[in-house]
């Protein structure tokens, strides 16, 4: 390559004036951007609306990639499911009739519960699913684990929310637009989740390590150590996730910690619930310093 | 017609198309992530980053020394590092380069393959450091990423070259 042309611009003082501010302002440039990274580093939902602006406008493409990629994906099942149809057909209908039987005993025994619930009243705790929503794009490029949901406050999505699907916990709600939402994912390294050992409900900690799979750590002071195959579920602790959500299943321990695979895999999802915050968030009591003590004179 | 174009005497040349379609494909190499792909793993490459770095490599005006500050920006808002690194980072890149560009002045493809290698390898393992927390198992990820992307720079310089073929070159 050739020396560059622009090193010096001629004569006139003018480009040259024109070409140092340039320097002036890519350094002050990297300075503002050096002071906008502390800012975000120590108080990370600082620039929160910010983003929403963006990701209002990108969503709508995303989920529109998402439409396509859905689509192309189901083509080859589409024409597979129409060759097999001939077999699919006498499959079924034999297995109408032999499932006959075990639905009629089951009609009897859903009959049986059902009146067995009103004799001692028995109320299903149910949390209910704000909105099924789809997971359109992430943050494919960063160490972070960021998901964009394609929906927002305007169909009642809130901070700190939950995000689960049918077979698990995926992450949990940290940002919202009017359109849509980020979702700090569970294996994200900054994701912390109080569990329980669905066996004996040993209290533990799960945290992302960043690679897809989750650090167990024993919340209680008796290590009794992990075991491959424990399944950890959401234990309600902190009031954020709701009790016995699916988290993670042990794959091999090391030492005092498991390393375990989440049970929801955020990728293969048709759609993610969010959730009510499984205990509302306290209303802050007034603190009678701020208006009670006046300032004293000078 | 001749290859060579008529200019009037007191017309300036037409400003070749780099001016605005290198902040152009830089964004659009930014809005790679909207990939609708939920990824557990970082594993695309920076795509903005790298157009950027081809961008300059290929054609050092194409772009105001300080550009680089917004697209950094935008980069940001989408990619979901924290405001301000790729602003910081990739401003500090172009002003490495361009302090190189008087260190050595006649280089060929394979240096600037080099730099520009340097130079993703510097974004990202800064980012990670910036981003995440030091304890968090992503650098075997990371040295994936990175290794992926410094063999996807000749494409994408090829691509810039591709794009300011609208400039004759002598």
């Amino acid at each position: 390559m050739a020396p560059p042309r622009n090193r010096r611009p001629g004569f006139s003082r003018r480009a040259q004036y024109g070409l140092f501010i340039g320097y002036v302002g890519a350094a002050a440039g990297a300075l503002i951007g050096a002071v906008l990274l502390l800012l975000s580093t120590f108080n990370p939902p600082a620039f929160a609306a910010v983003r929403s602006v963006f990701a209002e406008v990108t969503t709508p493409v995303a989920s529109g990639l998402d439409w396509v990629r859905r689509s192309l994906g189901s083509i080859p099942a589409g024409i597979g499911s129409y060759f097999a149809v001939h077999g699919e057909n006498a499959r079924l209908k034999k297995q109408i009739a032999d499932d006959a039987i075990a639905v009629s005993r089951a009609q009897t025994l859903d009959q049986e519960n059902r009146r067995l619930r009103a004799l001692v009243k028995l109320r299903d705790v149910t949390t209910d699913a704000i909105v099924a929503a789809r997971l359109v794009n992430s943050s494919s490029s960063s160490t972070r684990r960021f998901a964009t949901l394609n929906a927002g406050s305007w169909q009642g999505v809130k901070r700190g929310q939950p995000v689960r699907d049918p077979t698990g916990l995926i992450g949990q709600v940290i940002e919202t637009s009017p359109n849509s939402a980020r979702v700090l994912l569970l294996v994200d390294p900054e994701s912390i989740v109080p569990v329980r050992r669905s066996r004996d409900g040993l209290p533990a900690i799960a945290s992302g390590r960043g690679d897809g799979l989750i650090d167990i750590r024993s919340a209680s002071v008796a290590s009794m150590g992990f075991r491959v195959g424990d399944a950890f579920v959401t234990s309600g602790t902190g009031g954020v996730f709701s009790p016995n959500i699916p988290v993670a299943r042990v794959i091999r321990t090391q030492g005092d910690i498991a390393i375990a695979q989440p049970v929801a895999n955020p990728d293969a999802l048709d759609f993610a619930l969010v959730q009510q915050t499984f205990l509302p968030e306290p209303t802050p009591t007034p603190s009678p310093s701020a208006t009670a003590s006046p300032q004293p004179a000078p | 017609m001749s290859g060579i174009e008529f200019i009037p005497m007191g017309h300036s040349e037409k400003p070749p198309r780099a001016v605005w379609l290198a902040p152009l494909t830089v964004v659009l190499g930014s809005l790679m992530t909207l990939l609708p792909v939920v990824a557990v793993v970082p594993f695309l490459p920076p795509f903005g980053l790298m157009v950027l770095l081809g961008w300059r490599m290929v054609r050092g005006d194409s772009m105001r020394v300080w550009v680089p500050v917004l697209l950094g920006f935008f980069d940001d808002m989408v990619s979901g590092q924290p405001l301000g690194s790729a602003m910081l980072l990739w401003t500090l890149c172009v002003l490495a380069i361009d302090v190189l560009d008087t260190r050595l002045v006649w280089r060929d493809f394979w240096q600037d393959w080099l730099i520009a290698s340097g130079a993703i390898g510097f974004c990202l393992i800064a980012g990670r450091l910036i981003a995440s927390p030091f304890g968090s198992h992503v650098d075997t990820a990371l040295l994936l990423q990175l290794v992926t992307s410094a063999a996807l720079f000749p494409l994408i310089y090829r691509l810039c070259a591709w794009f300011d073929s609208d400039v004759r070159k002598h």
